[in-house]
């Protein structure tokens, strides 16, 4: 361990000496407050340290001492239900050590060291385990959380026991002398080990209409969504939270704001899984860096999010994490690279970020866990992005474009007219598609890509029209071309638009997703025939069906959906026969 | 920070550039420490330290560098970051940028000094905010309501009437069922005398003057004073919240002045430029100012935040109103189309918002039909606006009898539910003009209010019953 002296302080960029033979991304100790500080730059003695603290009153020739060890998180039992900060501090026990405001030099440790865990071995000794594979397990809450042999560790079981432990003790001492506890320490801004990546090709539900039947993200995947302040970035981001049919979620509060995270902490504890039909927060890990908290933790907050998805992945789990929002991510890189004097890139951000948000978003995956047996578990990722005067041409949104699976892109005149989620259809995509095709035929439905398709068609086609309509008027177009207009209002109102705070309509399951749509396009089908045959086209509009297509979102049975196509070909039929 | 007792005085400036002076051979300084520099003409100045880097430490002077020397001039370093006096005694009087006394009387007498940066709220210790803070003013508690602890800030143009606006604002601002007033504390920076002296007549009416505090950095006072006001202000305004258990409103006016002085500073420092020459971290620096709003479990105070900003050109995509909106809470954006026909005042709704709107509405707090009525009036009248497009080019006669009904609708909207002038509207009021211009329209297309609803509140039902 060596100690240096600081020669040099700006904002949260400190300049050591003497610290020669330290390492890059070491983490040390700066000052007699004994702030904690990471080393980004290495220049003969000289040690240049990113500070994750606010550095006022820090003094030229105070001590950095290093410690040998890169910024790591700690992983065990007594994530789930936590609330970090960027750095891995639980903010419940900040509070209760420096009040109300977050002080510094504090640091209370990730995990509960003293709460005993039930351990249920599954290994015995005299066994052979190498890297990954399960020792036993503790229960979680619901959750069975697998202990595993850490990454870089083999051997033959010697003793394994039964019974309460700390997450410091051993459970398990291999022949070499090794001891596993039930937590394990990893350097945040390495990648945890896989046996193999495998192809997203499983839908994650969401039970949003707009994402799941529209623009789906596979687990695994990644997926971005941009939009400009007020579009409903955080609301979507939150909601995926809260409905994505994986066992763990964590959720990133990358340098947003204060209240957020206090709804976040308000809300999860109330709301009702409705898989488990457990309070949400249990499978929940929080990592709160509002945007007044220092800047280079915001940089930290993500790595640390990652790496806790990728130790519950490396179980088997499926895993969805929610990082909101990557651009004040990219700003804080920014900001410490400007402190650095380097040159700049584009719009003065780092000419390395794309690098930094490639290797990133590369973290998701579906894969076969490392270790025994074939367990499978995946990361998604969903960034939200900030452009700044919601410009999507701007560095962080572009660069993030190439690495992600599916783009969400928020609209600000939806949002102004307050057509929640605000996603718009026409500049949206999904790249998994086809690869989950075939998932979609075996869960819901063998015709769901068909019906799928022909929806963009009209609202492709509703564009096209509406630029006719403000040139001569809506009364040029044949009623043909009248009806479809006609459908795809009923699209954007009645089934895109979804109310995110609604009981009923905010999860909406695959299966009344497909039969509403169903609804729709059947409308429109048998609206089209009976004009053929000479049916007016305002005798289709008075249709009292109209009103219950209108109400279908309040309906919680998919089942009487079906009735609706019904309905729609007696009005329709009753019309033929008055003419 | 005082452990040495040494007092550190230098005369080593070497280098002095716009508001910043470079001090050679320094010792023992610290980070963001108060320097207090002397001038030949024995005249005192403040300064803060920016960067130190060896034993050269950059300090930028509060008062401007004019008359600084690099030989005879004074330096002393205090060892302390810049500290504001506080005492509940602080009400009904007016300060100058750096907090200290403008209005010619004695200086404070400190219960407690606290540094001006504060430290941020451990999201764990934030109260939600969910108490309906009537204005008074339909646009706003209708459609965009304000909550206790929320910072929401008034997007204008120049030659519009925000400073109007939040006069209105912090005279009808009150809780129901509270006879509490809001303290106010108002921050006034690089604003013209004439607005500054609206703001203090605005007040002396209503007798507000008697529980604000008032930071006045004018127009001409030192830029580099301008970056440390709205943090004395938030400053007393802590204070006053957790303290002193009061409910306070701050008003910051004009946040575009605040970011052109740090653009200034920051080419002065010769820092790399983001957007429009703007540093990198101006989002980190204004959030460090609006997130300073908010309540705190198990304290009484809340602080509420009135940013008021003018956008240049009126361009919402300027860095300044666009990193704001990511960082508060919601928007009121005025519009120059609707001034100029009149509208007073001239909200626009469209680009409004406000985030907290639903912790603090509904039943128990204002009506259960709230959020139906609000999101209907949204989208009628947003369609009706659409259709003026329309009619521009096709003429009315084009339109279908239910468009035309849309069309009634958004006019009549403009006119009697967001131009109300300085009436001060009860929520029910309010509530009942919507439902009032709700009936325009055919029962059928209230799709976004639940039927029950309809039945309860719609006039048309009422006047059977």
């Amino acid at each position: 361990m060596t100690e240096g002296v600081i020669s040099r302080i700006s904002g949260p960029v400190v300049t050591a000496d003497g610290l020669r033979g330290s390492q890059m991304y070491e983490v040390v100790r700066v000052g007699k407050d004994e702030l904690f500080g990471e080393i980004i730059r290495l220049d003969r003695n000289e040690a240049v340290i990113q500070v994750y603290e606010d550095t006022s009153g820090l003094r030229v020739g105070e001590r950095v001492a290093s410690t040998g060890s890169p910024y790591s998180v700690a992983l065990g039992p007594g994530l789930l239900s936590s609330i970090y900060d960027g750095i891995q501090r639980p903010l419940p026990n900040l509070y209760e050590m420096s009040g109300d405001f977050i002080s510094r030099g504090v640091f209370p440790p990730a995990l509960d060291l003293s709460r005993g865990w039930e351990f249920h071995p599954s290994a015995v000794p005299g066994q052979k385990v190498a890297a990954g594979d399960v020792i036993g397990t503790v229960s979680e809450f619901y959750l069975e959380h697998r202990v595993m042999v850490p990454p870089s560790a083999a051997g033959t079981i010697k003793e394994i026991h039964e019974g309460s432990f700390t997450v410091s003790e051993p459970v398990c001492i291999l022949d070499n002398g090794l001891e596993i506890p039930l937590m394990q320490i990893w350097p945040a801004r390495k990648p945890r080990p896989f046996r193999k990546k495998l192809d997203p090709d499983t839908l994650l539900i969401t039970g949003q209409r707009i994402f799941d039947t529209f623009f789906p993200v596979a687990k695994g995947g990644t997926a971005m969504i941009p939009g400009g302040f007020g579009t409903g970035k955080t609301v979507a981001e939150q909601t995926l939270a809260k409905w994505s049919d994986t066992q763990v979620v964590v959720y990133i509060g990358c340098g947003e704001r204060g209240n957020e995270m206090t709804d976040v902490l308000y809300e999860f504890p109330e709301l009702i899984d409705p898989r488990t039909g457990l309070p949400l927060i249990e499978r929940t890990v929080l990592i709160a860096n509002t945007s007044n908290m220092p800047v280079a933790a915001r940089e930290a907050s993500i790595y640390t999010g990652i790496t806790i998805a990728e130790y519950y992945r490396d179980m088997g789990y499926d895993v969805a994490l929610m990082a909101d929002s990557t651009s004040r991510w990219g700003e804080a890189l920014r900001e410490i690279s400007g402190r650095l004097e380097e040159m700049p890139g584009e719009e003065g951000y780092p000419a390395y970020l794309a690098t930094r948000l490639a290797a990133f978003y590369e973290r998701a995956g579906r894969v076969i866990c490392a270790g025994s047996g074939e367990r499978i578990g995946s990361v998604t990722i969903i960034g939200a992005v900030s452009p700044p005067g919601g410009d999507f041409s701007e560095p962080i949104t572009q660069n993030t474009l190439r690495v992600a699976g599916t783009f969400w892109a928020l609209d600000t005149n939806l949002a102004y007219r307050r057509h929640y989620p605000s996603v718009n259809w026409i500049k949206s995509y999904s790249l998994y598609l086809d690869t989950i095709g075939e998932w979609f035929s075996e869960h819901v439905a063998e015709d769901w890509r068909e019906i799928r398709d022909r929806a963009m068609y009209l609202l492709q086609k509703e564009v096209e029209l509406q630029e006719i309509v403000q040139l001569v008027g809506p009364d040029a177009l044949p009623d043909s071309e009248k009806i479809i207009l006609e459908v795809t209002r009923m699209i954007r109102e009645d089934y895109l638009q979804q109310s995110a705070f609604h009981d009923i309509d905010s999860f909406c399951s695959l299966e009344k997703q497909y039969w509403m749509l169903r609804v729709i396009l059947s409308f429109h089908e048998r609206s089209l025939r009976a004009m053929n045959m000479g049916v007016p086209i305002e005798g289709i509009l008075k249709l009292q069906v109209k009103k219950d297509i209108g109400r279908m979102k309040e309906r919680s049975d998919a089942d009487s959906l079906k009735d609706l196509i019904e309905e729609i070909g007696q009005g329709i039929s009753e019309l033929l026969e008055e003419e | 920070m005082a452990g040495d007792l040494v007092t550190r005085e230098y005369t080593s400036i070497s280098y002095v550039s716009g508001p910043l002076i470079f001090i050679r051979n320094v010792k023992n300084v610290s980070y963001n420490e108060i320097v207090r520099i002397t001038l030949p003409n024995g005249e005192e100045r403040s300064g803060q330290v920016l960067e130190i880097s060896k034993d050269v430490a950059v300090v930028q002077v509060f008062e401007g560098t004019s008359g600084i020397d690099n030989f005879r001039t004074k330096v002393r370093f205090t060892g302390e970051p810049l500290l504001m006096k506080l005492s509940p005694e602080m009400t009904g009087r007016i300060f100058n940028g750096i907090g200290h006394p403008r209005d010619g009387g004695p200086g404070v007498i400190e219960e407690v000094s606290l540094d001006v940066n504060g430290m941020p709220i451990n999201p764990v210790a934030r109260d939600k905010p969910s108490d309906f803070i009537q204005t008074g003013i339909s646009a706003i508690d209708g459609l965009n309501t304000l909550v206790r602890g929320q910072k929401l800030p008034i997007f204008s143009g120049a030659g519009l009437p925000a400073n109007k606006l939040a006069a209105q604002i912090g005279r009808q601002a009150r809780v129901l069922g509270e006879g509490e007033e809001f303290a106010v504390v108002f921050a006034a920076m690089g604003i013209t005398f004439k607005e500054a002296s609206f703001f203090m007549k605005a007040f002396e009416k209503t007798g507000a003057l008697g529980r604000a505090v008032i930071f006045m950095n004018l127009t001409d006072d030192p830029i580099i004073e301008r970056l440390a006001t709205p943090r004395c202000a938030l400053t007393v305004a802590e204070y006053l919240a957790y303290t002193q258990g009061l409910h306070v409103l701050v008003i910051l006016t004009d946040m575009i002045n605040y970011c052109e002085a740090l653009r200034e500073i920051s080419t002065a420092r010769e820092e790399v430029p983001g957007r429009r020459g703007y540093p990198g971290y101006m989002y980190t620096d204004l959030s460090s100012i609006y997130e300073r709003a908010g309540k705190i479990k198990g304290r009484k105070g809340s602080i509420t935040q009135i940013p008021i900003l003018t956008m240049p050109d009126d361009d919402i995509t300027h860095p300044v109103p666009d990193l704001t909106g990511y960082i508060t809470e919601g928007q009121i954006v005025l519009s120059r189309d609707l001034f100029r026909r009149g509208g007073n005042p001239p909200i626009d709704i469209l680009p409004c918002l406000s985030r907290l709107m639903n912790s603090g509405i509904g039943e128990g707090k204002t009506r259960e039909d709230h959020r139906n009525v609000a999101d209907q009036l949204y989208a009628s009248y947003a369609y009706g606006r659409d259709l003026r497009r329309l009619v521009a080019i096709v003429g009315e006669e084009a339109l279908t009898e239910l468009d035309r009904m849309y069309l009634t609708l958004a006019d009549a909207f403009e006119k009697r539910f967001i131009s109300q002038g300085d009436e001060d509207r009860s929520i029910e009021e309010t509530l009942e003009t919507g439902w009032d211009l709700l009936t325009i329209l055919p029962e059928e297309e209230l799709k976004r209010i639940p039927i029950d609803y309809i039945r309860k509140y719609h006039p048309a039902y009422r006047e059977v019953g």
